[in-house]
């Protein structure tokens, strides 16, 4: 029988730019078993809720999470907004689906830039997150700000866009759908890409459903499930099918990831064709009471927000469950039987945000 | 300049941050801001580090983590801690599990404020550290020069 050998990884490692640790169960090469352990990232901001006022308490909502900022923000004030049975505006409800598929878009080249950094191809992560930067552009001329926008409060959007802001925006997106192109095919087609992703990590369907992923991961593995699919802020009116892919190996959570960038490109053209005139938000007055548990799609996959109110300007509960959660228990049956080596990237694969993980 | 100031070498923890802060040290090494044509390589290796970059307002699980990277990097060290969260906590500052800014855990040489920090405070911070790094230096090799002629030994200078 071989030797059983563990291996910890993290917190401090080269691969994320969060800390995260797994004690890794090694017999010889091969992973027998992971042991993760968390809570390096915990601030407890769940806890807050009961500090600030729930007006207050959208700005710390954003904050969970840098990557995942303005899907935080949306999901906690449209949960606030249905305790309170507040119409928001059409407009807002469109400005925010445009701000959320560029969130998405921008967190997907992101992860397609630690995708080519983790295979060591140095040139497609620069690529990727050159192209990542002109959405960043974006971000700051529609918003102000590039990766924290609080634009969100209660009641619909503080900021507005004018037409000369959606002539650019609909610029950028041509132009880097042009650009990513070569880029997206660097990923599919390039064969040393191939030999690191193909057949590494199969995830089946049956088990992806029992394991309880969401995301980009269940769709890989051939489960058609989007959370935008339920029609909140603009999404009723936008047509658009989720990408659904049946491999459910590395390779195809890449090809997805890659074609929800260019439907996100169409869903951003749509919205800015339907856009709305009129105000962007609505006065809110009074306190919320009574509950509500709100379910949208980030970029990672489904969040649920939890609000639970008193009829005080305080919350009684708010609770937030990440992608990321759900998407552990998978990756730690994908890791059973992986070589060590192969670690970093099925690690990768899921897209685990840490940050939104622990809060 | 002096030889350290002309390739410094990053080290960059995420000391319980939101990720904003993180993804903006990243997005510095990447082509639009690029702070690797100045010949500054972001390290994974405390051993290898000259300038540490730390992010977040550091919770009681990361506290010795932290410590544990500050001592293995070698003298001279710079510290710059990046962003609100790292200044002084932040808008973190009354969570139950956050020590309030990274120099209640370490010495912080120099502090880049925002939320998220933007690219160009970051690098701004970074070449202050630069001047920092190499007189520094020069501080710890006067003190190593009048030791040895005292015939002593010195050990880190801030240890």
């Amino acid at each position: 029988m071989a030797k059983r050998s563990i291996v910890p990884f993290g917190p401090q490692h080269p691969v994320l730019p969060e800390p995260v640790h797994l004690d890794l169960v090694l017999e010889d090469e091969v992973v027998v078993g992971a042991v993760p352990s968390i809570g390096f990232v915990h601030r407890g901001l769940e806890k807050l809720v009961e500090t600030k006022d729930y007006k207050e308490y959208v700005y710390i909502a954003e904050r969970v999470c840098g990557i995942c900022s303005f899907g935080h923000g949306m999901g906690y004030c449209e949960a606030v907004e249905r305790v309170m049975n507040i119409d928001v505006p059409p407009r807002a409800k469109y400005l925010r689906t445009i701000w959320m598929e560029m969130s998405r878009i921008h967190s997907h080249l992101l992860w397609l830039g630690l995708l080519a950094d983790a295979l060591g191809f140095e040139s497609l992560f620069m690529q990727s997150w050159r192209l990542r930067e002109k959405i960043l552009d974006m971000f700051d001329l529609t918003t102000g700000g590039r990766v924290i926008f609080s634009v969100n409060t209660p009641g619909g959007v503080l900021k507005d866009v004018d037409a000369s802001m959606l002539h650019q925006l609909l610029q950028t997106i041509d132009g880097m759908e042009q650009d990513l192109r070569p880029v997206s095919d660097a990923f599919l087609r390039e064969y040393t890409v191939g030999t690191r992703l193909h057949g590494l990590g199969v995830l089946k369907p049956e088990d992806a459903v029992q394991l309880g992923a969401v995301g980009p991961m269940l769709r890989a593995s051939g489960v058609p499930y989007d959370a935008r699919k339920l029609g909140y802020a603009a999404y009723g009116d936008l047509a658009f099918e989720p990408i659904v892919l049946t491999d459910g190996d590395s390779y195809a959570r890449c090809e997805l990831r890659l074609r929800e960038i260019f439907q996100s490109f169409h869903l951003i053209r749509q919205a800015v064709a339907k856009l709305p005139n009129g105000p962007i938000a609505v006065p809110v007055k009074g306190n919320p009471d009574g509950e509500y548990f709100m379910r949208i799609e980030q970029p990672r996959g489904e969040a649920v927000y939890y609000v639970r109110a008193n009829g005080t300007k305080f919350l009684d509960r708010f609770r937030l469950r990440t992608p990321t959660t759900s998407n552990i228990p998978p990756m730690l049956e994908l890791l059973k039987g992986c070589q060590l080596a192969d670690v970093p990237l099925l690690i990768l694969t899921i897209d685990p945000c840490i940050s939104c993980t622990e809060r | 300049m002096g030889k350290l100031a002309k390739s410094p070498w990053l080290l960059h923890y995420d000391g319980s941050s939101c990720n904003g802060c993180d993804i903006e040290v990243l997005a510095c090494t990447t082509p639009v801001y690029d702070i690797e044509r100045f010949g500054i390589i972001n390290t994974g290796d405390p051993f290898q580090a000259d300038i540490l970059l730390i992010t977040g307002g550091i919770n009681s699980q990361s506290e010795s983590v932290v410590k544990q990277i500050y001592s293995q990097m070698p003298n001279p060290k710079v510290v710059v801690a990046v962003g609100i969260c790292a200044c002084t906590g932040g808008i973190f500052k009354t969570c139950y599990n956050i020590k309030g800014g990274v120099d209640t855990v370490i010495p912080v040489d120099i502090y880049v404020p925002g939320c998220a920090a933007r690219p160009q405070a970051i690098i701004d911070g970074v070449v202050k550290a630069l001047a920092l790094l190499e007189q520094k230096r020069a501080d710890y090799a006067a003190q190593r020069r009048s030791a040895s002629q005292e015939g002593g030994i010195v050990r880190g200078a801030d240890q």
